[in-house]
Formats: C-alpha cells, sequence, structure tokens
C-alpha cells in the first residue's frame, strides 16, 4: 500500500537532504524545581518516522521544543546531522515544525502562508511560485491557494501547516500533535496521508503525540515517555508485545494490557507463578521478584475462554466488534477483558474458563515498573 | 426562519422592533446635544439667545469668524473711512460695528491639542504595546506585583495628584511646555493601555511567533511582522480610548498650561468672556473640537467594534 495512493510518485522534493539524524545526548530540562524532562538519551536515524507517546505533561513536547530550539535544554546536548546545534536559535537550525492548532498566520491567504518560509529566505519569485503550487498539488489544496486561511476546514488547514513545513525543505520535520485538533474520522485520513507522504519525502521526522492508535500506525519507532523519561523505544510491535514496564503495556494497546496481581514472591527460573491459588504456566523466568508485588500481563488476544482453564470467572460482558467479540469476565484475580472470534458464542453471568498464552505473557516487578527478563523476551 | 421555529438566542420579529427602537430612541436623545451645539455654531448672536429657542433660523458663519479673529468696536465714522471690506469675514463683522483685529488664538491652541493628543496617544500606545508583549510573553520578575502597581495608578482620580505634579513641573521647567504635558497624559494613559494591550497580546497564540522563529525569523522580526499585524483591533480600540482621554482633558489642561502650550478645551470657555456670552463662537470652537475624535472613531470603528468584543467569542 505505501508509496502509491494521493501522492504518486516521482517529482517534488528528489533532491533528498543531507544525512539528517537527530541525537539527543542526557538532555535535561526543568522549570524550576519542576522537571520537564530527564536526562533522556536517544538517536533518531536519518529518514526515520519517529514518534514520542506518553500521555500529557510527560515531556515529549518539551523534548520536541527543545530539538526545534523553541526551548533551550538545562543541561545535554542536540546534534543534528552531527552538528551541535543546542544553543542555536531555531531559524539557525534548518527544521520545519508543525504545531497542534497550526499557527497558520491569519492576515495571510493559504498561498502566502505556504510560501512564507520561501519569502523569507528570499528564493526568487518564480521559484516561490512553482514550489508552492508544486506543494499545494501534493496536498490537494490548490483550489485553496488564493483564500484567507479564516474560513478553511481543520483538515485544510492542517494540509497548509504541512504544506508550509514541506515546502522549505527542512532538515527534518517535528510535529507536535498536528492531528490532536481534527475529527476522529478525519484523523484516521490524514493519518494515512502524512505516513505516505513521509514515504515519500523520506525526511527525518519526530512526531509527538498521546494517541497510541496513531503512534502505532504511523512510527518506524515509538519512544514511549512518562513522568519526564523514556521508558522504551522501538519498533510498533516491539513495543506492542514486549512492553519495557509495566506502564507501557498499560499504555499501549485498546483495550490495556489485563494485570494479575501474583501476591508472592518469584523467584529466578520459575515456569509458572500462582494467581489467587491458580497455576498460570509463563515463560522461564531470567530473573526474580524478591516481593509480593509482582504482575502478570496479559494482553486481551492471549486469552483464550475454555471448559478448564486455569483461571475461572463469570462473563460480565459482551462487547461485539464485527470480526471478534471483546468479553470481559470477573474472576477473583480482578475483571480481565479478553478478545474471542465471534463464533464462540458467550452469555452474560456465564460461567467460564481462561487459558493463557504462555509464550505471550509478561511478567512485571509491581515496584520498580520493569518487565521481568523471560526466555521469550530477552 | 419560515417554519416559526426559532433557536435559542434568535429574536422574533418582535423583539426586534423593540430592540431597534430602543437603539433608535437613544440614540436620537444622544444626538439631540450634538445637532445643538452644530446648529448653535450657525445661528447669529441674537439667535442663539433666543427664547423660544429657534430650530429654523438664517444660518451664518459669525460664529466661525468671530472664534478665528480678535475684534475690536469702532464708531461708524472710522469704519465708512477704512473703505469697502476686502472679503467676506470684513464684512460680516463690520455689520456689528466692529472691525478685526487680528487672529485669536484658537488656531494655536487647536494645534498644541493636535500635538499633545496625538502624541500622548502615539506613545502610551507604542510604550505600552512593548510593555504588553513583554508582560505576556518573558518572565517578569514580580510580574503580578508590577502590574498590579500599573494598574494602581488607576485607582484615584488624576487630579488627586494634581498639586504635587504642579510643583514638579514647575521644578521641572515642564509647565506649560507640550512636552510636559504629552508626558502627563502618556503616564495617566499608560496603565489603560498596558492593562488593554495585554489581554490583546495573551490571545494570540504564541505558536505564531514560534513558527515564524523556526521558518527563519529573529524574535523582533517576528513581532514585527507576525504579531503587530495580529494586534491592529487591540491598538485601534486602545489608541481611540487614549486620544478621546487626553483630547478632552480639562483639569491638567486648565492648571499646568496658560500662554504656550494651552490645549483647545480649557480656551473655548473662555471665549464667553469677549464681548458678552459669544455662544456661535463657542459652539463653533466646540463643533471644530469634535471633529478629530469622530474623523478617528470612524476611520477605526471596525477595529474598534472587534476591539471592544474581542475575547467574548472564540474564533
Amino acid at each position: 500500500m505505501r508509496g502509491a495512493g494521493p501522492f504518486g510518485s516521482g517529482g517534488i522534493c528528489a533532491e533528498r537532504q543531507a544525512l539528517a539524524e537527530i541525537r539527543l545526548q542526557n538532555l535535561h530540562k526543568n522549570f524550576g524545581d519542576f522537571v520537564a524532562v530527564r536526562d533522556i538519551d536517544f538517536t533518531v536515524d536519518d529518514g526515520e518516522f519517529f514518534v514520542m507517546l506518553g500521555p500529557s505533561g510527560c515531556g515529549k513536547t518539551t523534548t520536541l521544543r527543545m530539538i526545534a530550539g523553541l526551548e533551550m535544554p538545562s543541561s545535554g546536548q542536540i546534534l543534528i546531522d552531527g552538528e551541535d546545534v543546542t544553543w542555536n536559535r531555531a531559524s539557525q537550525r534548518d527544521i520545519a515544525f508543525v504545531f497542534q492548532l497550526f499557527a497558520l498566520y491569519p492576515h495571510m491567504t493559504v498561498r502566502r502562508n505556504v510560501s512564507f518560509p520561501l519569502r523569507l529566505a528570499g528564493v526568487p519569485r518564480r521559484e516561490v511560485k512553482e514550489r508552492t503550487e508544486e506543494i499545494a498539488r501534493l496536498l490537494r489544496i490548490e483550489h485553496l491557494l488564493d483564500l484567507g486561511v479564516g474560513g478553511l476546514s481543520a483538515g485544510d488547514r492542517q494540509r497548509v501547516a504541512l504544506g508550509r513545513a514541506i515546502v522549505r525543505r527542512a532538515k527534518a520535520f517535528l510535529m507536535d500533535e498536528p492531528l490532536g485538533a481534527l475529527d476522529a474520522e478525519f484523523r484516521d485520513v490524514m493519518c494515512e496521508e502524512l505516513r505516505l507522504l513521509h514515504d515519500r519525502l523520506r525526511s527525518t521526522t519526530v512526531y509527538v503525540t498521546h494517541d497510541q492508535v496513531e503512534a502505532m500506525a504511523m512510527a518506524d519507532r515509538i519512544c514511549v515517555m512518562n513522568h519526564a523519561e523514556v521508558l522504551q523505544i522501538g519498533k510498533p510491535a516491539e513495543v506492542y508485545s514486549r512492553p519495557a514496564t509495566k506502564f507501557v503495556a498499560g499504555f499501549i494497546g485498546s483495550p490495556s494490557m489485563n494485570f494479575l496481581p501474583i501476591g508472592e514472591a518469584v523467584p529466578q527460573g520459575s515456569k509458572s507463578v500462582i494467581v489467587n491459588g491458580s497455576e498460570i504456566q509463563v515463560p522461564e523466568t531470567l530473573e526474580g521478584i524478591s516481593h509480593p508485588r509482582g504482575f502478570l500481563g496479559a494482553r486481551a488476544e492471549h486469552i483464550v475462554m475454555s471448559d478448564g482453564g486455569a483461571l475461572r470467572g463469570t462473563v460480565f460482558g459482551v462487547e461485539y466488534m464485527g470480526a471478534r467479540q471483546l468479553v470481559t469476565v470477573d474472576t477473583a484475580a480482578g475483571r480481565l477483558k479478553l478478545r474471542a472470534p465471534n463464533t464462540v458464542r458467550v452469555k452474560d453471568g456465564e460461567n467460564v474458563g481462561l487459558d493463557f498464552m504462555t509464550d505471550r505473557l509478561s511478567l512485571f516487578d509491581g515496584d520498580t515498573d520493569l518487565a521481568l527478563q523471560t526466555r521469550e523476551r530477552r | 426562519m419560515k417554519s416559526g421555529i426559532l433557536k435559542p438566542g434568535q429574536a422574533t420579529p418582535l423583539g426586534k422592533f423593540l430592540a431597534g427602537s430602543a437603539v433608535a430612541l437613544y440614540a436620537l436623545v444622544a444626538m439631540i446635544p450634538l445637532v445643538w451645539i452644530l446648529a448653535t455654531g450657525f445661528k447669529s448672536p441674537p439667535d442663539s439667545i433666543s427664547y423660544p429657542p429657534k430650530v429654523f433660523f438664517e444660518p451664518t458663519l459669525e460664529g466661525y469668524v468671530n472664534l478665528f479673529t480678535t475684534r475690536s468696536r469702532q464708531t461708524a465714522e472710522y469704519i465708512e473711512s477704512l473703505g469697502p471690506p476686502k472679503s467676506w469675514y470684513e464684512e460680516l463683522v463690520r455689520r456689528r460695528n466692529m472691525v478685526i483685529s487680528g487672529p485669536s488664538r484658537f488656531a494655536d491652541r487647536y494645534w498644541n491639542s493636535i500635538v499633545i493628543g496625538f502624541g500622548s496617544t502615539f506613545l502610551a500606545v507604542f510604550l505600552g504595546t512593548l510593555a504588553a508583549y513583554g508582560f505576556s510573553r518573558f518572565k517578569v520578575p514580580l510580574k503580578d506585583d508590577l502590574l498590579f502597581f500599573i494598574l494602581s495608578t488607576r485607582m484615584m482620580p488624576p487630579v488627586a495628584v494634581a498639586i504635587p505634579i504642579f510643583l514638579m513641573f514647575r521644578q521641572l521647567g515642564l509647565s506649560d511646555t507640550a512636552a510636559g504635558m504629552i508626558l502627563l497624559y502618556t503616564a495617566v494613559n499608560l496603565s489603560l493601555s498596558v492593562w488593554l494591550l495585554k489581554g490583546f497580546v495573551d490571545e494570540i497564540p504564541r505558536e505564531y511567533e514560534e513558527a515564524a522563529v523556526v521558518d527563519g525569523y529573529s524574535r523582533l522580526q517576528a513581532f514585527w511582522k507576525v504579531v503587530l499585524p495580529q494586534m491592529r483591533a487591540g491598538i485601534a480600540a486602545t489608541a481611540i480610548f487614549c486620544l478621546i482621554f487626553a483630547w478632552n482633558e480639562y483639569a491638567f489642561a486648565l492648571l499646568l498650561t496658560s500662554g504656550t502650550a494651552q490645549t483647545a478645551p480649557p480656551f473655548i470657555p473662555i471665549i464667553i468672556g469677549e464681548g458678552g456670552l459669544d455662544w456661535p463662537a463657542v459652539a463653533a470652537g466646540t463643533t471644530l473640537f469634535l471633529m478629530p475624535v469622530v474623523v478617528f472613531t470612524v476611520l477605526l470603528r471596525n477595529q474598534l467594534l472587534r476591539g471592544i468584543t474581542f475575547g467574548a467569542v472564540r474564533k
């Protein structure tokens, strides 16, 4: 699917920029006593679509703003294309920024908005016109070029904002929740378009969002943040199937992962844990939990209803979702959600047994929040 | 809506009629004094004080001529000896047995009003814009205290400090100078200007500037090219408020100016003293005095309307 779609191929921005990897080294930012970003350290590869994901206030936007130069770090370094730009002004970094609320200049037309960075850079008039129109075609906003931005729909505004970012052929795109102000329906469309656009332009993109669905759909790699810290960086599938912490496990995926309290210590090398008196097989642990505050994590699709079952409970509710259904089961270990094919007939109040897919289970240390190393996940 | 179903907040025809009538009635009441002044300016002195008042009268420019000239009463023989009048206004004056002895000081006073009014408005808005931007965008130590202090200068009538200001101006040699009056009006208007404009700057999303900065502007350029155009409505509204205050101010003008820097407000009533109660001249002076504010307000009325309702509705 990628590479085709609305943006076709060839033409635009054929000349790719030089290597534009973004490296953050021990980046730290505090506002007074409040630590917004704590010692983060990672590299965004050239041409990568890198998504920073986390709940609001986790420091992801502050990090993005530091990369852009809109915020100065308290300590640490930022390198773009190998060059230390930590203390450079935003205007000297050659990056493009897309804001959540678009930040289109309201006193200018679409054309003037899109061409703004070019005119600023003193690009000759004819080239400005050509490039602006090329971008407008790419984003399908040609017919809007000479209108004011005031009357545009949110989606069109966002396209104009994207146009203004793309037109300059900057080293990197930084996007701060660019779809946050759109309707859910339109968000999906733009989500796909953005990814296609990226496949076309292949420019380094750092994308901030609190929406895990967006992140999963678009990212080459996801960086999950919470409380000013980076918890995990990895491919969407990695982050989904092997979450590094209990927070990541709970934040990513819908419905979120089921957590069952273990209630006793888990020695290293265990192959099963006891949850509320029932024994559940787990991948062999390479570490142990020395206290009774561990959790067994199981995703909805990794729990299967069966006649026997390691754990039993009563069906609390069934949400029919087309091909699948989401079944909520009350057990002695808490309320669990599981996905079942729509061929399985279950009724509210029915007593069912639950089996767990051993290979796919995760174990978490409730004190450190970290996932345990097991044979299946190393 | 033909269906007769009204959305909440939509006026019924009767409601519209009542509201329109109320506005029309108010406009009428508010206009009467203005029309009266305008008319009086074109009346002859006897007409202006006739009882019952004349609504229909023969218009004359005598009031305007009297406003701009000083005259002296002469005997008929003397006037005869001057030969025929050289201009229409001389003729007008001679009919009352007067001759023009020179221009009055009204033009000077009017010019003073313009210089002081617009000068202080410009300064108050200029400084206010910078201060408002600073307060809105930067971390200013003791910001709240400073803003309160600025506001507190408005908490008493300015005339309450008339005597200290009078003494200070005398010491500093600012009495009866245009610079002194501009300074004074700027100081009085600045608090209003800072507070009003800060509200407008607060309403402009920071993202505009940030986008401009990322696109290659310096902070100052971003302010000039992106923030200022957004502030137009606010600046216009603030400028009108400042101008109206400085233009109409009477007490300080009376107290601190006399010869050189006197503005029109304390001067116009003085016309009464010259050769009886010259109401047409006073009305003429008042009419001319009203003009700049009316013109200024009409020119900026769209901005003003947006400015006053700013923030009431989110776009």
